[in-house]
């Protein structure tokens, strides 16, 4: 029987796994030295928090893997033989592979700060950090003040989760609004807005110098570089983005840049051997798309994508338009397709935003501006049907029709008041319009194809 | 507003002193007068029990109701083996020793509580509502901006099995054991309600109203919480306002003034099978001897269940009933919700579930179907097996050990939905429909769901609406009483629920591959 190994039980690791197994009845054996079981990192904030426990994270009983006879190693993967099809463990042992699905995720970034690794320097990624977390700060009498470095998604769980046990957080930002490098500027100052209100002491346009130790080790103060200024504290946060983690690969024979190199079929420059989710990269770009994109679906989708080549049907890693979510505070935000920032727009890229006078909810919609096709949609604050919106894509719909059938792409709860007459006046305004709102029809919104 | 907060929480902790103080208060004594008139009223002609209770009860004092209500009921114990043993079936009582013994002791007290009613509700009902109130307002500016706070839940001793949880859990379930078995005990609880009682319906009260009262003033406090905890949230807010309002008029005004007006006690929300002695013998005849309004009253109790429940299931799920209407769940929603997230999410437990519900509402159907080919074929017996026996069996285990005592009691530790999620036959009974034929659906967006879990943490039905979110499948389960949390909690905007075409209901939402080929071959595969 052909043997599948997986090197990570993450979600793209678990994914290929779960969907081997169901189309074939190979030998599957998942490695990991982080944890027994397959949890979701994304939840970790919330153990932190108090809203659940670790073992809530866990998405599958314990159960679950034997049933499907997946076998679960703890265990540290030194270096791969690829000739021989050999795993080496940290600890001496072998394992032989048919098949190698190379799926070990990222590591948080460290960019060489004197302090950088002192008791106390932590990242929010591993389950590890979680409990390093824990031990530095588990409440505002040990943790006196914490400093997170850097103004990504990651950082501001962090501020979410050290702000809930009372905890003071500065929060380093290199850029002059946060993310703005992502989010247009109305956006950006929106969230900038809501991180100051709820509490956390944001510094903008800051970066670290150093951080500086106690005798025995511990986080004492950092220095920020601008401005020379020393803030003491107990716990650093480092969450200056992540990289693929494929430092065991140095050695061996796969071929790798930033990640570990592969093509449309997931496949390394080793038959046999492929990496999926945050390790790989992809040798050519997909269109709009990032070589190397660390988010939780495409984790998911590459899974399935290899799961289907192993069991010979070989499948195009295809991830469609782009999408995500995240949540700021209070304030949640779903994209579809794409909404560029200044700093990144496209040239035949427009916008048009929508902003509610509270501050806590806007709408930004990219379009071209020859042809009026809708490009994508920032929403802050409303949640948005997917489906809806990856069809508009599909079907190139304008910005015009995008505008007018916004109801049918409301995925708020029911009772929400809704916004998009106003929406709609605004554009009106702006363009010199006479748009009207279609009301919701659940022919349109359950047909797959319209 | 953190001083505010630690006032409320010591008025209560003082009231709650105070309410157990009660007890233990007072002084009783069945004067002869009484005891005759209470002797005639109720045809008792056993002479071994009124001799027992003359010699040993009538005219004495008793400083606590607790000696008083277990010698009367044993008393009847007694004389009823007497004349068993005698075959001198007349003389037997046939009335339960306790409520017996509750009915005597409730017109012996005297002294202090019985004299201060008013002011004695004042210092325990009064105070407890402004102490709660001090407790949770405060929580709008020190649990910050509206939004999901589920901050600490499972750091607290109270809502994560530590020892105040444990503490509750013993409380609530002793007090459900003495409201169904030993009323007599809670006697001075009682009486303080009296003058709200005696206003609605003209009759003192019994320790049902005092529940019913209860029941609707820990209701509306905790709905005052749910408006804070959810101030963001409409569906919540409307919601909850709909369980208050059903459970305040029609399950407490209502029926105390129909019995003001001499027409029979009826809740018109409460549904067949959950309201499981609507066809017993004696409703049926009471109903039948109130003229119209009584045929009024049986005409609705089968209206409703057969045509208003599973019509109003097929257009909004059971959530109509389950999370806008009901009493149990309109206690489980607003008491309950600080406990929703205790609730088994294992595959075994769903398996218990499913047997256990389903067992309940087969049981209430055989009973009913007893009871009534008893009732028109004019037997007490069918089959060789007594209806009453079968009722009594179903009353104390379903309608009271399961219903109450579990039901409730156990909502510091096994979640707030016990009841409704493994006894409650009419909640069984929409589930099938909601599972097999309703527009009802809690809908997956697409592929953004993250596996963090928030949603199945906090079903309070147990359901793993993870497991179904993460492979983009829309949630359509039959124990789903649509509460609305987990759309609630989810972080990146993935659930919703809604009604809609039946067609495309279940099926799994193909973007969430976001595989483009894999979306046709899918589509083809169907």
């Amino acid at each position: 029987m052909e043997h599948i190994a997986i090197i990570g039980n993450g979600i793209s690791g678990i994914t290929a796994a779960r969907h081997i197994r169901k189309r074939s009845n190979k030998k599957i054996t998942v490695i990991s030295s982080e944890t027994d079981y397959f949890f979701s990192r994304t939840a970790l904030m919330y153990v932190y928090m108090g809203h659940m426990k670790f073992k809530h994270t866990q998405p599958y009983e314990n159960w679950f893997w034997k049933k499907n006879d997946i076998t679960l190693k703890k265990g540290y993967v030194k270096q791969i033989d690829t000739a021989q099809k050999n795993l080496i463990f940290s600890n001496g042992e072998q394992l032989y592979f048919d098949k190698l699905i190379i799926a070990t995720g990222s590591k948080p970034n460290k960019f060489g700060w004197p302090g950088q690794d002192l008791k106390g320097v932590v990242s929010l990624y591993h389950k590890q950090d979680l409990d390093a977390i824990e031990a530095y700060a588990p409440n505002n009498s040990v943790c006196k003040r914490a400093v997170i470095v850097g103004g990504g998604l990651i950082g501001v769980e962090l501020a979410e989760m050290l702000h809930s046990r009372h905890i003071p957080v500065t929060f380093l930002v290199r850029e002059e609004s946060y993310w703005n490098s992502i989010l247009p500027s109305g956006e950006s100052k929106m969230i900038t807005h809501e991180i100051i209100k709820n509490g956390i002491d944001l510094r903008l346009g800051s970066n670290l110098k150093q951080i500086n130790s106690n005798e025995d080790g511990t986080v004492k103060s950092i220095v920020i570089a601008e401005t020379g200024e020393e803030i003491k504290c107990n716990i650093v946060g480092l969450t200056v983005g992540v990289s693929p983690n494929i430092g065991f690969l140095k050695h061996s024979t796969i071929e790798t840049n930033r990640g570990v190199l592969v093509n449309r079929n997931l496949e390394t420059n080793i038959k046999d051997i492929y990496a999926i989710g945050d390790c790989a990269e992809q040798r050519i770009a997909l269109e709009d798309r990032k070589p190397i994109e660390a988010v939780w679906y495409t984790g998911r989708i590459m899974g399935e994508t290899v799961a289907q080549t192993i069991c010979n049907k070989e499948t195009l890693y295809t991830p469609g338009h782009w999408f995500n979510s995240a949540k700021f505070f209070d304030i949640e935000y779903q994209t579809y397709g794409r909404v560029n920032s200044e700093k990144y727009v496209k040239p035949n890229e427009s916008h048009f935003h929508w902003m509610h006078p509270d501050q806590t909810k806007c709408l930004t919609f990219a379009f071209d501006k020859h042809t009026h096709t809708f490009l994508g949609i920032n929403a802050f604050g409303i949640r948005m049907r997917h489906e809806i919106f990856n069809r508009w894509l599909d079907q190139n719909k304008t910005i015009d029709y995008v505008l007018e059938h916004l109801e049918i792409a409301h995925f708020d709860p029911e009772f929400y008041k809704t916004y998009y007459p106003e929406v709609l006046k605004k554009y009106n305004v702006e363009t010199n319009k006479t748009l009207k709102l279609k009301s919701k029809s659940w022919s349109q919104l359950f047909t797959l194809k319209s | 507003m953190k001083t505010i907060r630690t006032l409320g929480l010591g008025l209560l902790l003082a009231v709650f002193a105070l309410f157990i103080n009660l007890l233990f208060m007072g002084n009783y004594k069945l004067s002869s007068a009484t005891f005759d008139l209470y002797i005639i009223q109720n045809n008792i002609s056993s002479e071994v029990f009124i001799k027992d209770l003359k010699n040993t009860i009538v005219d004495n004092d008793f400083s606590t109701p607790f000696y008083l209500a277990n010698s009367i009921a044993e008393a009847v114990e007694s004389a009823n083996t007497y004349h068993r043993e005698n075959k001198e079936w007349n003389q037997v009582i046939w009335a339960k020793p306790h409520s017996l013994a509750y009915q005597i002791v409730k017109s012996s007290g005297q002294g202090i509580v019985v004299q201060n009613k008013f002011l004695i509700w004042l210092l325990s009902f009064g105070l407890a509502i402004i102490g709660a109130l001090l407790f949770m307002l405060p929580a709008i500016r020190l649990k910050g901006p509206a939004g999901i706070k589920n901050n600490h839940i499972y750091h607290s001793n109270a809502t994560n099995r530590g020892w105040i949880a444990w503490f509750v859990f013993a409380f609530l379930i002793l007090f459900y054991l003495v409201l169904y078995f030993r009323p007599s005990y809670m006697i001075n609880w009682i009486y303080i309600v009296d003058p709200i009682s005696e206003f609605l319906s003209g009759n003192p009260a019994s320790q049902w109203f005092l529940y019913g009262f209860l029941y609707c003033v820990i209701m509306t406090l905790m709905a005052v919480r749910m408006y804070i905890k959810y101030r963001h949230n409409n569906y919540q807010i409307l919601r909850t306002t709909s369980l208050l309002f059903f459970q305040i008029v029609f399950a407490f005004l209502i029926p105390e003034i129909l019995v003001r007006f001499e027409k029979p006690w009826y809740d018109f929300k409460n549904a067949f099978p959950l309201d499981y002695d609507f066809f017993f013998r004696w409703n049926l005849n009471e109903l039948l001897e109130s003229g119209g309004f009584g045929l009024f009253i049986l005409v609705w109790g089968i209206v409703l269940s057969l045509v208003v429940v599973p019509v109003m299931v097929y257009f909004f799920g059971k959530r109509w009933y389950c999370s806008w209407v009901c009493g149990c769940g309109g206690l489980a929603e607003t008491l309950g919700d600080p406990y929703r997230q205790l609730s088994s999410k294992s595959l075994f437990s769903w398996k218990v579930e499913r047997w256990l519900v389903h067992g309940v509402l087969v049981f209430a159907l055989l009973m009913t179907g007893l009871t009534l080919y008893g009732y028109f074929s004019e037997a007490y017996e069918v089959f060789g097996i007594k209806v009453q026996t079968i009722q009594d069996i179903y009353g104390f285990l379903i309608g009271s050990i399961f219903a109450g005592v579990i039901g409730t009691g156990f909502y510091p530790i096994f979640g707030n939905r016990v009841w409704c999620r493994f006894g409650c036959p009419l909640a069984a009974y929409m589930g099938v429909i909601q599972r097999f034929k309703s527009r009802f659906r809690i809908t997956t967006n697409g592929g953004q769901c993250i596996s963090c879990g928030n949603c199945s943490t906090y079903c309070e039905q147990g359901i793993d609406v993870r497991a179904y979110a993460q492979k983009g499948e829309n949630i359509i389960r039959a124990s789903c009483v649509g509460c609305g949390i987990c759309s609630a909690v989810c972080p990146r905007g993935v659930l919703k629920l809604e009604n809609g075409p039946e067609q495309g209901r279940i099926g799994s939402n193909a973007v969430l591959l976001g595989n483009e080929m894999n979306l046709l071959d899918q589509l083809h595969d169907k």
